[in-house]
């Protein structure tokens, strides 16, 4: 029995502890054994992913029924690697939790913990399984946890974000499982590996084009695609921070793994991007996710929605490394995948830092902070280097691969339009910096002091990170690549 | 087939249309919960359709039965309603965390405060 058989327990340890950490009393108790779990799923998830990346694919067949007709686990590099930066920044995230989950939520946090358990377990069961059912109902597992988690937050306007965020992850979710009939009517088959084996055979069906469309738009919605993204600034903004620190890091890339798994495993790169015009309407929505994200956030007052605005622009980046449908594209999705949420965390737990000490997240309140707080901001201005794409931090890695796909795709004008939205970072998070730095704290504001020690050291933990992927980028390109391979498979061709 | 013969089909879009139309247009978010459910169980006829055989008896093994209905898409559609009722209760919940905190639950009062940056 080696740990790579427990490949399942990476979803079944946080399911199962969800359980008890809703039963246990007090404050500090569910807190440590959330921690636990989701460490030992990350132990797990840091296994695997060298075994997921050198073999062909893991497989589980739960109850021992063998697929195709019972539900499998099917691990490959892609989602082996999601599933490391997944747990991973459940862990780091939780290290940052209790002093800011102290300060918003009062009474015993049982329930509070075990519905973050049950989002964790959500996120990674959509991540792990190879069903396509399977990941409609943990899709709906962790959504339902996330919109219990934001309407948690402090301020009333929390529940008006989740309720809209509800509404519109239900509409999703149900698109995405209208497109999964469309899929089971033609083929009589959920299992992904499956429906990729037979979905060949049917390249006119009506029904199959509805079900790409479908799922498109229903995942599109989850993932904060642009004209899709509403849900999402209000509530990253009025969510408790460690919620927010969360989903930021986690919840839209999973999304995107869907996309992803659906668009090259399920129906094939050759089928997707040539039946519907997808590389066109992707690249089109992206950029203007970039533009429109980057743009709205250079004016935002409050910074947690600034950043939720810039995810929004992140968001396009990944997509359009996907639009570009080469394995370099890919490739550069996968790695802003993960050092985007590697980048947003940082820069979400520093806003956290400031919000403990003064309680407020606006532009206006931050102005000379950079005296009082150094270690806070000097966190938020080295992860913002992060998030513009300065050399030596990992957003500039993943923002190279992303010019190299394009001039690879002979889209000279996509690195221009990646250059300028770049700039436009620059100007959001200068504004931050200035504000902190370079103007006077205001006359009678009472001194404050630097955020505790237990914020700080998994704030810089995670900026260390983001310097540390900037320069070793064997772990972050490797699996990567491996990732975008996995999803290509083997020998299917691209248009 | 003809136009009758996609019967449940024509039932499957109106009330989809119908739940969607709901969602969007209602301002009352009891309504919307209520289009939210209209909308989600035309999609449970969708699949349910898709597992009928005519002539099928029920998936049951017995003795005389040779033709049965796909018992598959029962199966999810027990899962999916089990799923609906879940986010039925959250929403309703939530609404009434919403009237507790803002005395109203139509969206149009609302919509002015969450996108206030003041405060």
């Amino acid at each position: 029995m080696t740990l790579l058989e427990f490949m399942p327990f990476i979803v079944l340890i946080p399911l199962i502890a969800s359980g008890i950490v809703a039963l246990l009393p007090g404050r500090n108790l569910p807190w440590l054994v959330t921690l636990l779990a989701a460490t030992a799923s990350a132990v797990i998830a840091a296994v695997v992913l060298p075994a997921a990346i050198s073999e062909p694919a893991l497989s589980y067949p739960f109850g021992n029924w063998p697929p195709p007709f019972g539900i499998e686990y099917r691990v490959d590099a892609a989602n082996a690697f999601v599933a490391l930066l997944v747990s991973g920044m459940a862990a780091i995230t939780l290290l940052w939790a209790p002093k800011s989950v102290a300060s918003e939520i009062h009474g015993r946090l049982g329930t509070f913990y075990a519905l973050f358990l049950l989002a964790l377990a959500g996120l990674l069961g959509i991540t792990l399984t190879g069903d396509a059912f399977n990941v409609f109902v943990f899709l709906e597992i962790s959504s339902l946890a996330t919109y219990t988690l934001i309407a948690y937050g402090k301020d009333r306007r929390a529940l008006l974000a989740a309720f809209r965020y509800l509404i519109m992850g239900t509409v999703g979710a149900t698109f995405l499982l209208i497109g999964i009939a469309f899929l089971y009517m033609v083929t009589g088959t959920l299992n992904m590996a499956d429906l990729a084996e037979r979905l060949p055979e049917l390249r006119d069906n009506n029904a199959v084009r509805a079900a790409l469309a479908f799922i498109i738009v229903g995942m599109g919605l989850k993932l904060a695609l642009l004209p899709l993204h509403l849900w999402l600034p209000n509530a990253y903004a009025y969510a408790p921070n460690f919620v927010t620190v969360f989903l930021a890091g986690t919840a839209t890339k999973v999304a995107l793994y869907v996309m992803l798994r659906f668009i090259f495993t399920v129906f094939s790169p050759d089928y997707s991007f040539v039946v519907l015009p997808l590389s066109t309407v992707l690249m089109v929505l992206a950029v203007a996710g970039m533009f429109a994200g980057s743009w709205v956030a250079m004016f935002q007052i409050h910074l947690k929605r600034m950043l939720a605005y810039s995810s929004i622009a992140q968001v396009g980046y990944m997509v359009l490394g996907v639009s570009l449908a080469t394995a370099t594209g890919l490739t550069a999705a996968f790695l802003h995948l993960f050092n985007h949420a590697l980048i947003k965390t940082a820069l979400f737990m520093a806003i956290g830092c400031v919000m403990y000490r003064t309680g407020s997240a606006k532009l206006d309140d931050l102005r000379g902070l950079g005296r009082q707080m150094p270690w806070t901001l000097t966190a938020f201005a080295l992860a913002g280097l992060s998030i513009i794409g300065v050399p030596t931090t990992a957003g500039f890695i993943s923002k190279w691969y992303l010019v190299l796909a394009s001039i690879e795709a002979g889209a000279w004008w996509l690195v221009v339009l990646v250059l300028i939205t770049s700039l436009m970072a620059v100007y959001y998070i200068w504004r931050v910096i200035e504000a902190a730095w370079f103007s006077e704290r205001p006359a009678g504001a009472a001194p404050v002091p630097e955020a505790p020690l237990a914020l700080l050291v998994p704030t810089w933990l995670v900026v260390a990170l983001n310097f540390y992927f900037g320069l070793d980028t064997r772990l972050t390109v490797g699996a990567s690549m491996a990732a975008a391979d996995a999803l290509l498979g083997s020998g299917a061709g691209l248009p | 087939m003809t136009v009758l013969g996609f019967f449940n089909y024509w039932v499957v879009v109106i009330l989809m249309m119908i739940g969607f139309y709901c969602v969007i247009a209602r301002g009352n978010m009891v309504k919307k919960i209520m289009g939210l459910n209209l909308f989600q169980t035309s999609v449970f006829i969708l699949f349910v359709s898709a597992g009928k055989i005519v002539g099928g008896a029920t998936p049951i093994v017995r003795e005389g039965v040779e033709v049965y209905s796909n018992p598959l898409p029962h199966v999810i559609v027990l899962t999916a309603i089990v799923v609906g009722v879940a986010i039925t209760a959250v929403g309703l919940a939530l609404t009434v965390r919403i009237q507790e905190a803002y005395g109203t639950i139509e969206d149009d009062h609302l919509g002015d405060d969450i996108d206030d940056e003041e405060d």
